[in-house]
């Protein structure tokens, strides 16, 4: 079971071009809104008709614009899920059910499947009920029943818990995962929310204004998003321009922070911009808490390294040329447990906003100018309560330096 | 009190309405479809006879079909058959009159149609004849109806375009509304009033019928 796109469309100036290729597993297209990422999706069910390319999902071709293979939404069997959930309003939930099972012929093993899926996701008592007459999560559970009853051979969640408020969204997420894990075929799921993409896929694809910026498992996403919007939709908020010194090119600065940084190896030619999350720099005179710093943190299951994946396709040797940055496993080792700083500086305490459970505490290095950008640093209240001065001795840890560039 | 007339005024409303149920709907279902451009022209070409006097669109029929045109002469002479001044002449002019009324509330409704629907049961697999009349067309009820009985309450009143095309023929082509015209002309005013009455009568069992749909709409 797999998929496999690789598509163009233009629509207006708006130009999308998407290379993907997953197994049985969960794929996430996290994104801003407008960059293409339900297009995509649409493509793949069919709705939406691509200018050029192919997609195949297990042996079936979808669409290949060069063999002239269209296939109707109605024979791909991509179930897919709106955000809206799309019930149809008129048919009660038993009625939905059926209308998902019609591609069976005999009337009587649509009944059965349909008691099945009524009976697996807890929809017995309300099949007489109306959409409207449903939560919202009901309403995700129904159309989550109808699209497997359908028989699917691939799933494509778009923007699956957009619709819900916060507490029914986590909650069922978790039903969501299970039902994905119950599946175990290719998973395409559309969303801007990094939690919920980390919690629930296996790959993450990054998508900026068309294109895939960065493709690789959850963990290589997040510990090196190489481009700018990767690092803002992973979640990393302190973002600089970078100035590197051309004669020395271990030698930089960021210039929104008026910050200088050395690092251990040369900075790439193509890096524009550096990156450190909220939660990975720490005073010099308090512990090391970091969170995707390698070593440190919740330890991860070991994952099977994958080759990086560009929009230009998979080339592995040619990505680690590029940026010694792309395996994180790597750098870890050769950097042995207490790595050098890439910057270890005086910084005054410009503000301190308050979270339900932890404070973010806004840094300013001591002789940046008034006009700099000031520095996130986010730990835990008890931690500030401790630490707190109004001048912190900082350390930048340089594992955790996310080097970035515009567009990858 | 000869009842012809509201026979035939309710086989002509009856039999146009029908076609203009299929033709209106269809008509729009297509041409929201067709490219910008296209769609505009259209849309005021077959808006046109709702804003015309019915007497134009009567003498342009005439032009049409009268035994002297190209078409009337070719039925004439194939078929022995009249198009102008018999019974069902009058549902030409009705349908024309009325098509507007059903293709404007019909694409109205086609418009605030939610497309996800239509997507996500194509992505089921299902056909989309299915999709048209089992989920497009019970999401647009409300409006096709009402779109219906206002093209039925129309044809019922049509006078203009069919009294030129079907003229008045007591016990043949009279209707209900060219009657009460002709009994007036004739000073016989009872007999005018008892078919104002019954006019009225059939007007107001319609608004109700559409009303108590909309309650029973509202109530789901």
């Amino acid at each position: 079971m797999s998929l496999y796109v690789d598509i163009e469309k233009q629509i207006g100036s708006f130009h999308l071009k998407v290379k993907l290729e997953a197994g049985d597993e969960t794929v996430a297209l996290l994104g801003g809104s407008g960059c293409g990422k339900s297009m995509t999706l649409r493509c793949i069910a069919g709705i939406d008709r691509p200018d050029r390319g192919r997609i195949v999902v297990d042996d079936t071709i979808l669409f290949d614009s060069e063999k002239k293979i269209d296939l109707t939404p109605q024979k791909r069997r991509t179930g897919l899920l709106f955000q809206n959930y799309a019930l149809f309003p008129q048919m009660t939930v038993r009625r939905n059910l059926m209308a998902g099972a019609r591609r069976e012929a005999s009337r009587e093993k649509r009944e059965e499947q349909v008691a099945h899926y009524l009976r697996e996701f807890g929809l017995e008592d309300l099949e007489g009920r109306l959409p409207s007459q449903l939560s919202g999560g009901q309403q995700q559970r129904v159309a989550l029943a109808r699209i497997l009853v359908s028989a699917p051979n691939i799933l494509l969640l778009d923007e699956p818990f957009s619709a819900l408020d916060a507490h029914l969204r986590f909650q069922m997420e978790q039903e969501v995962r299970e039902r994905i894990r119950a599946f175990g075929k290719t998973v395409v799921l559309v969303s801007h929310d990094r939690d919920e993409v980390f919690r629930l896929a296996d790959k993450i694809a990054v998508m900026n204004e068309g294109t895939v910026d960065v493709f690789g498992t959850r963990r290589e996403v997040f510990h090196d998003p190489r481009t700018v919007t990767g690092a803002r939709l992973t979640g990393c908020k302190n973002i600089s321009r970078l100035a590197v010194d051309p004669s020395d090119r271990r030698r930089a600065a960021a210039k929104d922070w008026g910050l200088p940084l050395s690092f251990s190896a040369p900075v790439p030619e193509d890096v524009t911009h550096v990156g450190i999350r909220m939660h990975d720099i720490y005073a010099a005179d308090g512990p090391v808490q970091t969170q995707y710093f390698p070593g440190s943190g919740p330890k991860a299951a070991p994952e099977r390294p994958s080759a990086p994946f560009t929009k230009d396709g998979f080339d592995s040797k040619a990505a680690e040329a590029v940026s010694p940055a792309s395996a994180p496993e790597t750098r870890e080792r050769k950097q042995g447990p207490a790595p050098a700083p890439a910057a270890r500086v005086l910084c005054r305490v410009i503000s301190e906003l308050e979270d339900p459970f932890s404070i973010t505490v806004m840094l300013r290095p001591e002789g940046a100018p008034e006009t700099s950008i000031p520095i996130g640093w986010t730990l835990s209240k008890s931690l500030w309560a401790q630490l707190r001065k109004p001048q912190i001795d900082m350390v930048f840890p340089e594992p955790a330096m996310l080097l970035l560039r515009e567009k990858n | 009190m000869d009842w012809f007339p509201l026979y035939n005024s309710l086989r002509i409303a009856l039999i146009s309405t029908f076609i203009i149920f299929f033709v209106g709907i269809f008509a729009a279902y297509y041409i929201a479809r067709l490219p910008r451009g296209v769609k505009a022209a259209l849309d005021v070409i077959l808006t046109l006879p709702l804003v015309l006097p019915p007497t134009v669109v009567g003498f342009l029929l005439l032009r049409l079909l009268g035994p002297t045109t190209p078409i009337g002469a070719w039925f004439l002479e194939h078929f022995q058959l009249k198009l102008v001044m018999t019974w069902w002449s009058a549902v030409f002019a009705t349908v024309v009159v009325i098509f507007p009324l059903m293709y404007r509330t019909a694409r109205g409704a086609f418009e605030s149609f939610d497309r996800t629907l239509a997507y996500s049961g194509q992505s089921l697999g299902l056909s989309n004849t299915y999709i048209f009349w089992r989920i497009r067309m019970p999401y647009c009820r409300q409006g096709i109806l009402a779109g219906t009985v206002l093209a039925f309450a129309r044809a019922l009143g049509e006078y203009g375009a069919t009294s030129m095309i079907a003229g008045y023929t007591p016990g043949r082509t009279a209707t209900i509304s060219t009657t009460v015209y002709q009994l007036w002309r004739i000073n016989d005013d009872a007999l005018a009033f008892q078919w104002v009455l019954v006019n009225m009568a059939i007007s107001f069992v319609v608004l109700l019928a559409v009303n108590m749909l909309e309650r029973r709409e509202a109530r789901r």
